[in-house]
């Protein structure tokens, strides 16, 4: 690890204020993938924003009906939230069915979503790889890929990467997609909202950059719609060993029914 | 030598020795004081600055649960975490289960149910089957593998270390 320097946020717009003018520095929440890259020299911050003071860690009601998981709340007190688990049961299980109690217990919502991929090559930093140095080639394409993405692979398909094959290894994230949550963040402009969908990206020719959140801003809060789909669901996710380990392959799916009939459906997949 | 503007920048490019900061951490029950460099995580701090020992390192990447302590009641792997980020939390160690009384129900059925070969897992087991009980969200024997699967066993005591956490939460057999 190298050195660097710490600082506790007090307040939201510090933390921003901090983050904007120190843009290699990093925010710092569960600390459980921040930590494990240090560790690896993967990420090389030269400070940490430690959140975890800010009064992020709340679930509220929105005015639309739904739900506001604050970004600093834990995967497991979300997952075990009464309303979540009544009104949100796939989302419950999918986290559930992620890392392990332990981990659970340290890492945030927020930080589920920005956590970066398991491409063994993207942590192992005496190989090539255009995720964690871009333009010194994708090691996994021609190696050991067997938890890299499947779709949109081939050649031929639409936005195929030939950069990076890497895919996001969150649980929750696949149910978030499925139930169309949208995040919300802050940062030196004021606050903006991202549908999920459009928060994290393909590769395509900048597979360094995961997702549409920008250097200086930080996640407030995932707000879930209305409808949770609490009565036709699922998520399968399927690995190497039943518990503790990241998924080859998961689906989030939800349907909506009256009188016997389809009436919205929702698959999202993931791994 | 005068320092002018195309001089080159006098920037220290050797790596720096970290510049230690004083921590507090409550261990156990005892505020300690301590002088850490800001990325000395949760579980260093408590084996190599605190000489508590019993909390093992496996991995140090939060794949094994050797380094399971509590945190204000809940299990979390002190190897991912800093020791600075700890500050003003409850930490709660093996060394810190057991009550001048004797030994906690849970430790003294690992002894009684062989929950243990060569015992290095044991103290990470044993903090996170508190943990566990803590939150009480086990209610099945299927409950308690689920959510012990957090912590490895190279020895493989995983059926006795089942019995013992069963044992000591008395479910109710109808359940189990
Ligand atoms: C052994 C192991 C197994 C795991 N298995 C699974 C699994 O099966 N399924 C799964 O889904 N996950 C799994 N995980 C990953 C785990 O879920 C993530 O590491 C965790 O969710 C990250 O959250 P955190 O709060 O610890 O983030 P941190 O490590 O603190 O931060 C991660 C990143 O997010 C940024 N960040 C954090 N909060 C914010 C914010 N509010 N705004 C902006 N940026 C922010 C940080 O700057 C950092 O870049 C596993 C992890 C480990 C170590
Ligand atoms: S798949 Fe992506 S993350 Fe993995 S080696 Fe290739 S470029 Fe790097
Ligand atoms: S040493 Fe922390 S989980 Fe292995
Ligand atoms: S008793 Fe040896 S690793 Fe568990």
């Amino acid at each position: 690890m190298i050195n660097f320097d710490y600082t506790r946020a007090d307040g939201v717009t510090s933390a921003v204020r901090d983050r904007a003018s120190e843009l290699t520095a990093k925010f710092i929440a569960g600390g459980t993938n921040l930590i494990d890259l240090m560790k690896e020299n993967v990420e090389r911050p030269t400070r940490l924003i430690d959140i975890n003071r800010l009064p992020l860690a709340t679930i509220t009601e929105t005015e639309g009906g739904g739900l506001r998981l604050g970004a600093l709340m834990t995967n497991a007190d979300t997952a075990y939230d009464k309303q979540v688990s009544k009104r949100y049961p796939l989302l419950s299980q999918a986290i559930l069915a992620g890392a392990s109690a332990q981990l659970r217990n340290m890492a945030t919502d927020g930080g589920n979503l920005m956590q970066r991929t398991r491409c063994y090559y993207f942590y192992d930093v005496a190989t090539p790889c255009n995720k964690r140095e871009p333009g010194s080639g994708c090691s996994a394409i021609n190696g050991f890929n067997r938890i890299h993405a499947i779709l949109g692979t081939e050649a031929g398909t639409p936005d195929r990467s030939i950069h990076c094959i890497a895919t996001h290894p969150s649980d929750m994230c696949v149910a978030l997609a499925a139930l169309e949550a949208v995040v919300r963040v802050t940062g030196p402009d004021g606050d903006r909202t991202i549908p999920f969908a459009e928060f994290h990206r393909l590769p395509g020719n900048t597979p360094h950059i995961d997702n549409t959140l920008k250097d200086d801003e930080l996640i407030t809060a995932i707000d879930l719609p209305a409808n949770g789909f609490s009565k036709n669901y699922a998520y399968l996710k399927l690995r190497d060993r039943t518990s503790y380990a990241f998924a080859l392959v998961s689906v989030a799916a939800a349907l909506e029914m009256e009188d016997g009939r389809i009436t919205d459906a929702r698959i999202a997949l993931g791994g | 030598m005068t320092l002018t503007d195309e001089s080159p920048p006098m920037v220290n490019q050797a790596p720096s020795v970290p510049a230690t900061q004083t921590v507090t951490l409550t261990v156990n029950g005892t505020a300690v004081e301590l002088q850490l460099a800001p990325w000395t995580s949760l579980l260093d701090a408590l084996r190599e600055y605190m000489q508590l020992t019993g909390t093992k390192k496996g991995c140090d990447h939060g794949q094994c649960g050797a380094c399971t302590v509590l945190v204000n009641g809940k299990r979390i792997n002190s190897c991912l975490t800093l020791a600075i980020m700890q500050e003003g939390n409850s930490i709660t160690t093996i060394e810190g289960l057991a009550q001048p009384e004797g030994l906690l129900p849970i430790q003294q059925a690992f002894i009684d149910h062989d929950a243990f070969q060569c015992g290095y897992c044991t103290p990470g087991q044993i903090c996170s089957a508190v943990g566990l009980m803590n939150e009480g969200h086990a209610k099945t024997t299927d409950d308690i593998r689920e959510l012990m699967s957090g912590n490895i066993c190279r020895c493989g005591a995983y059926t006795n270390i089942v019995d013992a956490i069963q044992a000591v939460m008395h479910p109710q057999p109808d359940k189990l």
